[in-house]
């Protein structure tokens, strides 16, 4: 099904750029694309580049779930602490990242690590917000439970919490899978340095090599699609039981 | 069975919720180790309460709990506890479910512990459905595993918050005297909150019956302690005879008489 909704999509493309009689320039048709595809895969550019960008977005990535799971926690648990703590973590995504982008790579010496940041800003807010969801969904007869069973915090944590809210938290970290690719390129466009697949965008527009603009673009879709697909592929493999739970009643 | 020391003691035990509902007050309670008491009573009366005060979940406001003479919590042996529902952790099998009391006391895997859960599965019924998850039960096989969890690590006192609430009359019936069977195999003393008049006799050896309308300013109180005198073994038959009926009026009326 997939792969056929594609090729119409493939065919749709090519007839609307032969009979548009666009210019290469204002839309390169696939079989441009696959010409140019051929050139920069074919010199090493393109994997040098995505290597490049991925290396900014899977730390990204990791750091802002590492950040927000402990943060949280806190918030989910200490009502003084939510009272005093989200109104700059609301306020701050108030603000765009690409306004806050440039004031980083002031701010953070190394370019590397100032593009990581980025992706650490835009990646953590919805994986904090479905880990509170997920440890405010926990039902409160098994929290009577564990008290009832004398267990520690860090039981309660590691028996209830955390298997209660995981599925809310895998679904948060499929959003910041997508996002994470997305927030490392903000940091690209914003910060002078000549690599990543960001750069390679920008520089493919100002010399309207709009054919390789196209291969940027969709080898970035192709990242955010892995992504998603490997928290997808935990999911399945940590959830296992929800599946169980489809079948009939026995 | 039933031994005269003081097992479970409430002494002038009042509580209130987030310093503005006063829930229950001024109650003074004794019950007798190995008993099996019910709880009756109207919706919202704060019968959940004190069952989760008896179990040391919610701290007195004034007044205090002791489970032989101990705070509930610092009480060496676990309660047992089975609500209406919720109960179970969806992400664990019924094994793992039963199996969580003995984790948390530290048990180590091994025979023991799967002997003891083996035992507790097959007590309630559940052979065969070790490595089924709750999602895949019946409502009625759900409340089974809770029972056996709230079992398995043989905890002196068992609280049961309407484990049958949500179960078909059938059911529900047949629960009841499964209940019965594994009290009377184990010493174990259970106190159960129900809003089944006709469960509350069949089963238990007391009812207690608490009247009061928090809600409007009315705290709960304990207004009467009706013995039930019926022999044991209890069986469904009896709800047909006289003795059976004059308790269930008598209830009735306890609760409807109020104030
Ligand atoms: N967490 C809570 N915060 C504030 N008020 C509560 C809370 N839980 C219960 N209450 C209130 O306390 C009173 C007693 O509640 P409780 O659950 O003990 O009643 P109940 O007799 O068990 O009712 P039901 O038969 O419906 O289960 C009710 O008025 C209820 O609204
Ligand atoms: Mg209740």
């Amino acid at each position: 099904m997939v792969s056929i909704s594609f090729l119409a999509l493939l065919l749709g493309w090519e007839l609307l750029v032969v009979w548009g009689e666009y210019d290469r320039f204002i839309l390169p048709g696939p079989s441009d694309v696959w010409q140019q595809l051929q050139i920069v895969v074919g010199d090493g550019r393109l994997q040098q580049h995505s290597l490049i960008t991925l290396s900014e977005v899977i730390p990204g990535l990791l750091i802002g779930c590492v950040i927000a799971l402990p943060l949280g926690y806190l918030l989910a648990k200490s009502p003084l602490a939510a009272r005093l703590i989200s109104p700059y973590l609301i306020a701050s995504q108030a603000i765009p990242v690409i306004a806050i982008a440039p004031l980083l790579t002031i701010w953070v010496r190394s370019t590397y690590w100032a593009r990581v940041l980025v992706a650490v800003l835009v990646v953590f807010f919805p994986i904090l917000i479905n880990i509170i969801a997920g440890l405010r969904s926990v039902p409160i007869e098994l929290y009577d439970l564990m008290a009832s069973l004398h267990a520690t915090r860090w039981q309660t944590f590691r028996k209830l919490e955390f298997p209660a809210a995981l599925p809310v938290i895998l679904a948060g970290l499929k959003v910041g899978a997508t996002l994470s690719v997305i927030g490392a390129l903000v940091g690209e466009f914003v910060q002078p340095k000549s690599e990543g697949l960001g750069f390679l965008l920008v520089t493919a527009r100002y010399q309207f090599k709009t054919d390789l603009v196209f291969v940027v673009l969709l080898t970035l879709a192709l990242i955010a699609l892995s992504l998603y697909g490997l928290v997808a592929l935990l999911e399945k493999r940590l959830l296992r039981w929800q599946q169980a739970g489809s079948h009939q009643k026995m | 069975m039933i031994d005269k020391r003081p097992f479970l003691t409430t002494t002038d035990l009042s509580f209130v919720f987030a310093e503005q509902l006063h829930v229950l007050d001024g109650i003074s309670l004794h019950i007798q180790e190995g008993a099996f008491v019910a709880l009756v009573g109207p919706s919202g009366v704060g019968k959940s309460t004190l069952l989760r005060l008896f179990g040391g979940l919610l701290p007195p406001t004034s007044g205090q709990v002791l489970l032989q003479g101990q705070p509930p919590l610092a009480h060496r042996s676990p309660i047992g506890i089975v609500f209406q529902r919720d109960g179970l952790m969806p992400w664990r099998t019924v094994w793992d479910n039963v199996a969580l009391p003995l984790e948390l006391q530290g048990v180590q895997k091994g025979e023991m512990r799967n002997g003891r859960i083996q035992a507790m599965l097959d007590l309630v019924g559940l052979n065969g459905f070790e490595h089924s998850y709750p999602a895949q039960l019946s409502g009625g096989m759900a409340q089974r595993v809770s029972i056996a969890r709230a079992l398995v690590h043989e905890p002196a006192l068992l609280l049961l918050d309407e484990p049958f609430g949500a179960l078909d009359a059938l059911t529900r019936e047949r629960m009841g005297q499964e209940l019965l069977h594994i009290w009377q195999a184990m010493p174990v003393t259970v106190f159960m909150v129900t809003h089944s008049i006709m469960e509350a006799v069949l089963l238990a050896d007391e009812v207690l019956v608490m009247n009061g309308q928090p809600a409007t300013g009315n705290p709960a109180k304990i207004t009467a302690r009706i013995p039930i005198n019926l022999p044991r073994p209890r069986h469904l038959e009896m709800q047909a005879t006289a003795d059976f009926q004059q308790d269930v009026a008598t209830i009735r009326q306890a609760i409807a008489g109020f104030p």
